[in-house]
């Protein structure tokens, strides 16, 4: 088991190797850091722990490894999604399906949305 | 609903740019997950905001400490934004169409957008909060001089403000005036002086500690 780096619930030297420096993560995008506080809030809110996090996070990244994915660091965060999805829909709660059309949604929603307006999903009927 | 609000949107580029599958991905993720009250979405906000500086390259901070020490790349920078700041390597994501807004001794440059797709995060990081807060969205327009003193910025009354709206084609970056006393520096000391505020244009680039030229 390694070291603890992280505060509270977050042990985040427990984590597979990782985009980071020596003060902590770096995030190239905006999305990488959502997805992370997403992983982080539902293992301090008990939906899994953080013991599983890492464990479904790493296999993800030992399926990839065996696909042939790179192994530079690029891809981690589509790793940590994908471990994510998995994880979400195993322990159901949210399945599979609804997320694919949640994510047809917001795309409809950034392509209907005039500049200026901030972006959001219709009302649901 | 059909009403889609066309009235001064002509084309289709003046719509939002879809943004990657990934982003969508995570969208979808988020959006459900606080629908259904399993997480709150200021709670995520906050784990997100402490890595505020975190996010992102700082790579404007590169581009301005360039155009300070060399005068024809600024000339280029100014000129054409984009392919200059392509020279350095910084495109990419959201940041394709950039133009710099030069600072002088007249004139004060203050960057805004109602949206956050529209922050040059490949050069500027992530968006703070308070940049997409709809507050500073609409007085950045009508009282920017209100707003800079707000961020602890008074400027003389001879200073013209000028306010640029970010669009879905050109995103701004403020090119801040070099403080004095950093005469001597090394452009890669000159990059650690600018801040990301100062690149919004509510801050100015404050002179190195100790200096008291």
């Amino acid at each position: 088991m390694a070291t603890s780096t992280g505060s509270g619930g977050e042990r985040l030297g427990d984590l597979p190797p990782w985009p980071s420096d020596e003060e902590g993560p770096v995030f190239d995008a905006p999305w990488q850091a959502q997805a992370f506080a997403l992983a982080v809030k539902l293992s301090e809110l008990g939906h899994f722990s953080w013991t599983t996090w890492t464990a479904t996070l790493a296999e993800e990244i030992a399926r990839a490894d065996a696909r042939g994915d790179p192994d530079d660091g690029s891809a981690y965060y589509h790793h940590w999604v994908a471990a994510l999805e998995g994880l979400v829909a195993d322990r159901d709660l949210i399945d599979l399906v609804a997320l694919s059309e949640r994510k047809d949604a917001w795309a409809e929603a950034y392509r209907r949305t005039p500049h200026g307006q901030p972006v959001e999903l219709p009302e649901k009927s | 609903m059909h009403d889609h609000r066309h009235d001064h949107h002509h084309h289709d580029h003046d719509h939002q740019d879809v943004p990657p599958d990934i982003s969508l991905r995570v969208k979808a993720l988020e959006s459900l997950l606080v629908e259904k009250g399993m997480v709150d979405a200021a709670e995520l906000d906050e784990i997100v905001d402490s890595f505020e500086n975190r996010i992102g390259p700082r790579n404007g901070a590169q581009v301005v400490a360039r155009a300070w020490t060399d005068s024809a790349f600024r000339q280029r920078l100014l000129a054409d934004s984009t392919a200059a700041i392509g020279e350095l390597g910084y495109l990419g994501g959201q940041g394709e169409h950039m133009k710099v807004v030069a600072n002088t001794p007249a004139v004060h440059n203050l960057v805004v957008c109602t949206l956050c797709s529209c922050y040059p995060w490949p050069t500027l990081g992530l968006p703070p909060t308070w940049y997409k807060s709809s507050a500073y969205r609409a007085r950045a327009v009508i009282e920017p001089r209100d707003v800079l003193r707000e961020f602890g910025l008074q400027l003389e009354d001879n200073v013209e403000v000028r306010v640029w709206d970010s669009t879905a084609e050109v995103r701004y970056l403020v090119l801040p005036e070099r403080p004095g006393g950093t005469e001597d520096m090394t452009e890669e000391e000159l990059a650690a002086l600018v801040t990301r505020d100062a690149m919004i244009g509510v801050a100015r680039v404050a002179a190195p500690q100790g200096s008291d030229s």
